[in-house]
């Protein structure tokens, strides 16, 4: 008989890790695709997944059982993913010089007509990953959260452990970050 | 070019194309391979832990002798007193005969 996720969480507390197995089964596939929005390479997001699953293992008597476990473990996916953004800042100076033949194609396209520029070109989702590359890590957690996830700013807040004021004041910032850096992307393509 | 619509239409791109939650073969052992080994690890540090607080502890306790016997004041001679006592049987001995 397949035993309930709380059964499995007490085994966990009382010694037994390999009950910890069937919990990382389950939700692994959430963990592994809230990282893959963060970090590019493969090598990354299996780092990132890692320490979710060591940190809920560490941490696990911290859970009441008052949430679901799944919401209490994408809150440390979600801060994890945070912290290893503040780590692994890259060189975020705004410079699109180097865009691709397929990028550029793909920005003319769309200068020239807005609405049949193709969402589901390559060209398209790798001009994604390289503006929200250039914003600052709280920037690009609260565009993440809040425009491409659909979040409102009480679950972004709960989920990133920020007050909902600077959620509010990260999402004004985020927007004008990124406002900045399309002008700069804009300016590179066409001066 | 129309910022604010490449703003929306970027986003609308990254909606649309969500990351995949594919998950690498055997994650899920690979993680409870590593809490045994971090578990085995602990064991070991626990005992490395102890045995350099005892160490630690041992050599502070040695220290404030040291200091003690050296700061101790020389009329009261400590050492003489505890020879005295210790020998005292046998000094009584050597009396009585």
């Amino acid at each position: 008989m397949e035993r309930t996720e709380a059964e499995l969480i007490a085994a966990v507390l009382a010694g037994d890790a390999t009950s910890f197995e069937p919990l990382v089964a389950k939700y692994s596939s959430k963990v592994f695709a809230t990282a893959r929005r963060y970090a590019r390479r493969e090598s990354e997001v299996e780092d990132i997944a890692q320490e979710v699953w060591l940190k809920a293992f560490d941490k696990l008597k911290s859970f009441r059982g008052e949430a679901p476990f799944e919401h209490w473990l994408m809150r440390m996916t979600v801060r994890t993913c945070y912290d290893f953004l503040r780590a692994h800042q890259r060189s975020r100076e705004a410079s699109f010089s180097d865009l691709t033949d397929s990028e550029s194609d793909w920005l003319e396209r769309f200068a020239a007509a807005p609405q049949t520029a193709p969402e589901d070109a390559d060209a398209a989702k790798l001009l994604v990953a390289r503006v929200l590359e250039k914003l600052s890590p709280p920037a690009r957690l609260v565009i993440t959260l809040l425009e491409i996830e659909d979040r409102s700013i009480k679950e972004i807040a709960a989920l990133t452990g920020w007050s909902v004021p600077l959620v509010k004041v990260r999402a004004f910032r985020a927007r004008g970050e990124m406002k900045k850096i399309l002008s700069k992307m804009a300016k590179d393509k066409y001066l | 070019m129309n910022l604010v619509e490449l703003q929306s239409k970027l986003i609308s791109v990254a909606r649309a194309n969500a990351p995949d939650g594919r998950v690498p073969f055997a994650f899920e052992k690979r993680i409870v391979v590593l809490l045994g080994a971090r578990r085995a690890d602990d064991g070991a540090t626990l005992w490395a832990r102890g045995l350099w607080q005892a160490a630690a502890s041992c050599a502070v306790i040695a220290l404030l002798c040291g200091a003690w016997a050296f700061l101790s004041p020389a009329d009261d001679d400590m050492s003489q007193n505890f020879e005295t006592t210790l020998l005292a049987s046998v000094d009584q001995g050597d009396q009585a005969q």
